[in-house]
C-alpha cells in the first residue's frame, strides 16, 4: 500500500509548505472598527441567549418573552412598559442612540460550551453589541468570561450563584439578579421569628457550583443566629429520585431541611420529602419545617401542593404593587396573556438598564457602557432603589421572601410575599469572604 | 506526492483546497440579504467545523478500521481540553505547548481506559467506554471540582502564574491564547461587493493541524497497520488463529484516536479557553458516532464530512426563531402563513435535533455508506462506465476508491 517511505526530499518540501503556511498570519490586519461590532448602520443587534432545550427550558422561553417586549418597548411600541416608571428618562423609545433594536437568539442548552459557541456566533457572525440571558451560573460564567475576551458587554439573566459577582466577576459583565448571600441573609431573621433559634438543620445540596454557594450562605446566616447544622449531603445535579437522601433525614435528629435545590430537582427533592411525611413529624418537640432557599413561581408551579407554607427567598413576584412591577405585569400580561416569572423580570430590567446606559454614555462603547453603568442608581423597576455596585458590577436591592400560599387562587397565584428584606440587611462588603477571590481586571472594548 | 497514491493525492489536494478558501466557500451569500442566515463562514463555526473534523478523523480510525465502537471518546476530548487550559494557566498563553499537552495526556488517558476496555469486544466494549466516560465526566462535574472547576468549567484568571508569559496584560486583562506572538483572534476582513469574508488566524491553524491529521489518517489507512485493523474488523477469530494478537493493534488504534481526540480538545481551548465538563457527557460521545456513521463510516472524508453537517445545523438551524420564519414566509396570506410557520416551526431553532434525526435516519435507511456513498451515486450517474475488460481492475480498486 506505501508507495515509499517519506523521502529527504519530500520531509523539505512538506517542512517548506508547512513553513510558509504558517508565516502567512503574519502579514493579517486589525481591523479599523473603535470597539468589537461598532453599529454602523441604521440598526443595533443585541444577541439574546437563552435556554430553549434542557432543564431549564421553561424560564428560558419566559425570558425570550421578556426579552421580545423590551425590544418592543425601546423601539417605541407597545404601552412602553417600565420606560414610563424608570428613574433615568434617557430612553426615549426611539431605539437605543436612535438605532433600531434588531435581536437575534441562541439556545444556551444550559451547558457552558454550547452557550458559548452560540454567543460565539452572535458576535462573530450577527455583531451583537450586547449579549444577555441564561438561567444557570455555570452558563452566566462561562459567557461572561467570553465576552470580557471578546469586548462586548454581557448583562447576566438568571444566574444566582455568588461566584458570578464574586471570584469570577469580570468588567464587562454584570448582574442584575441577587445572589445565594442576598438569600440567606434575608431568609435568616424569618426563619427565626417563624422557628425560633434552637433548630437542628439538615441540608440536602445539588452538586454543583450554585449549590455550593448557597449551602454556604445559608449555613453561615443560620448559623450565626444560632441554629445547628447536623449533616450537609450533595445530591447528584442529574438525580430524579431522592427517597434514599430523604430517609437518612428521618435517622436523624434535625428538625429542619434545607433543599438547596433548583429546578427540576428542587420539584423532585420536595415532592420526595413530603412524600415521606417529613411535614408530619414532630422531632425535639418541634414541627419539622423545609426550606427552599431560591424559589421560583415556575418551580412552585412544578411542585404543586406541597409547597405550601415553606418559605423561600425571590427577585422579585409579580404580585408586588409597586408603579413598576404593576406596568410591567400590565404589559407583558397584555402580549402573553400570564404573569411574567422573576426570570422574565431581571432579564427585561437588564435589557433596559444596558439600554439607558448606551444613551446616557452616547456611545456603544463596553467601556463608556461600563462606566455609566458602574455606581448607577435607579428605582422604577420593580426592586425599589437599586444601586449597581462599581466594586463587584452586582445590583443592591430589597429581597423578598415568600412562602408557599395556603389557599392559591390561581395556578399564577402559588406563591405569597412574607416580608421584603431591605437593602441594607443582604449589604456586604466587596471582599466578603464568600466573594473573595475574584478581580474585575479592566473594561474590553475588543481592539 | 508525500508517499500517497494518486487518488488520495487528489482527495488530499481537495481538502487542502476546500479548507483554505472555507472562508470564502462557507459565505456564498452576501450580507444583510435574507440568505446571510445560511452563511457559515465566520471564525467560531469554522474552526468547530474542522476541529470536531479531526475528532471525527481520529474517532474513524478505531471505528472505522477495527470496528470497535467506542461510546466514550468524548472523555478524552475533554481530559484534552482540560491540560490544555492547565497549561495556559501555568506556562504560557502560547498554545503551542497546551496543544502538545493535550495530546499526551489524552494518549495517557486512552491507553488506561482501552488497556481495560479492549479485553472484551462488540457491545461489551461500547459500554466499559461509555462507563469510563460517564465516570470521567461524573469526576469533573463534582469530585475533581479543584482540578476541573466543576460545572462552571475550567477558564483562566488575573491571578494565574503563567511562570513563562504574563499573569495579566499592561491594562489588567487576560492575555489572548496566541501562537508565537499572533493571537488567535487576529485577522482580516475582505469586502468584495456585498460579501464580507473574514480570514482569522485560529481557523487556520486549526486548518492547518487538520490537515496534518488528515494526512496521518490516510497514511495509517494504507499501511501494514491500517490492514492489520481491517484484518480484526473483518474477523478476527481468523487472525488468531493465523498466530496474530490483535489485542497490540487495537490498542494502538484506540490510543491513537484518543489522542486526535486530545489534540481536538487542546485545539478548543486554544480557540476558546474555557473546558467545561459537559464536554465529557455520553451525548458528546454520542454526537461523534454520528458522524463518523452520517458522513460515512471507514471513508477518510466522510467523519469531516459528517461533522460539518452536525455542527452546521446545530449551530446555523439551531439560531432561526419563529420572527425569523414569518419574515420569509411574509408574502403567503396571513391564515397560510401562521400555518406554514406552525408546520416549520418545530424542525428549525430549537428543534434542530429533530431535523438532525430525521437527516440521520434518511441517511442510515438509504445510504449506508453516509454521505460519501451519496456522492458516489451522484458521480455514478454521470460517469460513463469503464469498458468491459477493465471491469475487474476497476472494481478490485474500488474498496479504496471508496475511500
Amino acid at each position: 500500500m506505501i508507495k515509499r517511505p517519506i523521502s529527504r526530499r519530500s520531509l523539505i518540501k512538506t517542512a517548506g509548505a508547512a513553513g510558509v503556511g504558517l508565516a502567512a498570519p503574519h502579514v493579517l490586519i486589525r481591523n479599523a472598527h473603535a470597539f468589537t461590532n461598532e453599529p454602523t448602520g441604521s440598526t443595533v443587534t443585541l444577541g439574546f441567549n437563552v435556554p430553549q432545550t434542557g432543564p431549564y427550558a421553561d424560564e428560558g422561553a419566559d425570558e425570550l418573552r421578556a426579552y421580545e417586549l423590551a425590544v418592543e418597548h425601546l423601539n417605541g411600541g407597545g404601552d412602553g412598559g417600565m420606560l414610563g416608571t424608570f428613574s433615568s428618562k434617557a430612553l426615549k423609545g426611539n431605539g437605543i442612540l436612535g438605532k433600531k433594536v434588531e435581536y437575534v437568539t441562541g439556545d444556551t442548552q444550559t451547558k457552558s460550551d454550547a452557550a458559548r459557541a452560540s454567543a460565539k456566533s452572535m458576535i462573530e457572525k450577527d455583531g451583537a453589541v450586547m449579549i444577555t440571558g441564561g438561567s444557570s451560573s455555570g452558563v452566566a460564567v462561562a459567557v461572561q468570561a467570553l465576552c470580557q475576551e471578546a469586548g462586548v458587554i454581557f448583562m447576566a439573566g438568571l444566574t444566582h450563584s455568588n461566584d458570578t459577582t464574586g471570584k469570577d466577576k469580570k468588567a464587562n459583565g454584570f448582574r442584575h439578579f441577587f445572589n445565594s448571600y442576598m438569600s440567606g441573609a434575608a431568609l435568616a431573621p424569618v426563619l427565626k421569628n417563624a422557628y425560633g433559634t434552637d433548630r437542628k438543620a439538615y441540608h440536602l445540596t445539588a452538586d454543583y457550583n450554585w449549590g455550593y454557594t448557597t449551602e454556604e450562605a445559608v449555613r453561615s446566616s443560620t448559623e450565626a443566629m444560632g441554629w445547628e447544622t447536623v449533616e450537609a449531603v450533595k445530591t447528584p445535579l442529574a438525580q430524579t429520585d431522592f427517597s434514599s437522601y430523604i430517609a437518612p433525614v428521618l435517622q436523624s435528629d434535625a428538625d429542619v431541611l434545607v433543599l438547596n435545590h433548583y429546578g427540576g430537582n428542587m420539584v423532585n427533592s420536595l415532592t420526595n420529602a413530603v412524600q415521606f411525611g417529613l411535614r408530619d413529624r414532630v422531632v425535639n418537640g418541634k414541627n419539622f419545617e423545609i426550606v427552599v432557599p431560591l424559589y421560583s413561581r415556575l418551580m412552585a408551579k412544578g411542585a404543586g401542593a406541597n409547597v405550601k407554607g415553606i418559605f423561600g427567598s425571590t427577585n422579585w413576584h409579580w404580585s408586588l404593587e409597586d408603579e413598576g412591577s404593576v406596568a410591567f405585569v400590565q404589559s407583558f400580561g397584555k402580549k402573553y396573556g400570564f404573569p411574567p416569572s422573576q426570570a422574565a423580570h431581571t432579564c427585561y430590567v437588564q435589557a433596559l438598564l444596558y439600554a439607558d446606559a448606551v444613551e446616557r454614555a452616547g456611545s456603544f462603547n463596553p467601556c463608556a457602557v461600563v462606566e455609566a453603568l458602574e455606581g448607577f442608581e435607579f428605582d422604577g423597576l420593580g426592586n425599589g432603589p437599586t444601586l449597581y455596585r462599581a466594586d463587584d458590577h452586582q445590583c443592591f436591592k430589597d429581597v423578598l421572601v415568600v412562602k408557599g400560599k395556603e389557599n392559591p387562587t390561581s395556578e399564577f397565584d402559588l406563591l405569597e410575599i412574607v416580608e421584603v428584606t431591605p437593602v441594607a440587611q443582604v449589604t456586604y462588603p466587596p471582599d466578603h469572604p464568600q466573594f473573595a477571590g475574584g478581580q474585575l481586571g479592566s473594561c474590553n472594548p475588543g481592539t | 506526492m508525500l508517499g500517497l497514491n494518486r487518488r488520495d493525492a487528489l482527495l488530499f489536494a481537495i481538502v487542502i483546497a476546500i479548507t483554505l478558501f472555507a472562508p470564502i466557500i462557507l459565505n456564498p451569500f452576501p450580507e444583510g440579504s435574507e440568505l446571510a442566515q445560511f452563511n457559515a463562514g465566520y471564525p467560531d463555526l469554522m474552526q468547530r467545523f474542522v476541529i470536531f473534523g479531526i475528532f471525527a478523523i481520529g474517532f474513524n480510525i478505531l471505528f472505522g478500521l477495527t470496528g470497535y465502537l467506542s461510546f466514550g471518546h468524548a472523555a478524552f476530548l475533554g481530559v484534552g481540553s482540560y491540560a490544555g487550559v492547565w497549561m495556559m494557566k501555568l506556562l504560557t498563553m502560547n498554545v503551542v505547548p497546551a496543544i502538545i499537552v493535550s495530546v499526551i495526556f489524552a494518549g495517557l488517558f486512552s491507553l488506561l481506559v482501552g488497556y481495560i476496555s479492549l479485553r472484551r469486544s462488540g457491545i461489551y466494549f461500547s459500554i466499559l467506554t461509555l462507563a469510563f466516560a460517564q465516570m470521567s465526566f461524573a469526576l469533573a462535574y463534582s469530585v475533581l471540582t479543584p482540578i476541573t472547576n466543576g460545572e462552571t468549567g475550567l477558564q483562566l484568571a488575573l491571578d494565574d502564574p503563567r511562570i513563562l508569559g504574563i499573569s495579566q496584560t499592561a491594562d489588567g486583562s487576560i492575555p489572548l491564547t496566541n501562537f508565537f506572538g499572533i493571537t488567535m483572534r487576529d485577522g482580516f476582513e475582505i469586502a468584495m461587493g456585498g460579501w464580507l469574508f473574514t480570514f482569522n488566524a485560529g481557523y487556520y491553524l486549526c486548518a492547518i493541524v487538520m490537515l496534518i491529521a488528515f494526512y496521518v489518517s490516510i497514511r495509517i489507512f494504507r499501511s501494514p497497520f491500517g490492514v492489520m485493523l481491517k484484518a480484526v474488523k473483518s474477523n478476527q477469530q481468523r487472525m488468531l488463529y493465523t498466530g496474530l494478537n490483535p489485542r497490540p493493534y487495537t490498542l494502538a488504534a484506540f490510543v491513537i484516536s484518543g489522542m486526535y481526540a486530545g489534540l481536538a480538545g487542546g485545539l478548543m481551548v486554544a480557540m476558546d479557553p474555557l473546558a467545561g465538563a459537559e464536554r465529557m457527557q455520553w451525548t458528546a460521545s454520542g454526537e461523534v458516532v454520528l458522524m463518523t456513521i452520517l458522513g460515512g463510516m471507514g471513508t477518510l472524508i466522510g467523519p469531516v464530512l459528517g461533522s460539518g453537517v452536525i455542527k452546521y445545523l446545530e449551530n446555523i438551524f439551531s439560531k432561526i426563531n419563529d420572527n425569523i420564519l414569518h419574515q420569509w414566509f411574509s408574502f403567503l396570506p396571513d391564515g397560510l402563513e401562521d400555518f406554514v410557520v406552525a408546520i416549520v416551526y418545530p424542525f428549525i431553532g430549537k428543534g434542530w435535533h429533530l431535523t438532525l434525526g430525521i437527516v440521520f435516519m434518511l441517511v442510515v435507511i438509504f445510504l449506508p455508506g453516509g454521505i460519501v456513498e451519496g456522492g458516489q451515486r451522484i458521480a455514478g450517474l454521470f460517469k460513463r462506465k469503464p469498458p468491459e475488460d477493465k471491469n475487474k481492475t476497476a472494481a478490485a480498486s474500488a474498496p479504496s476508491a471508496a475511500e
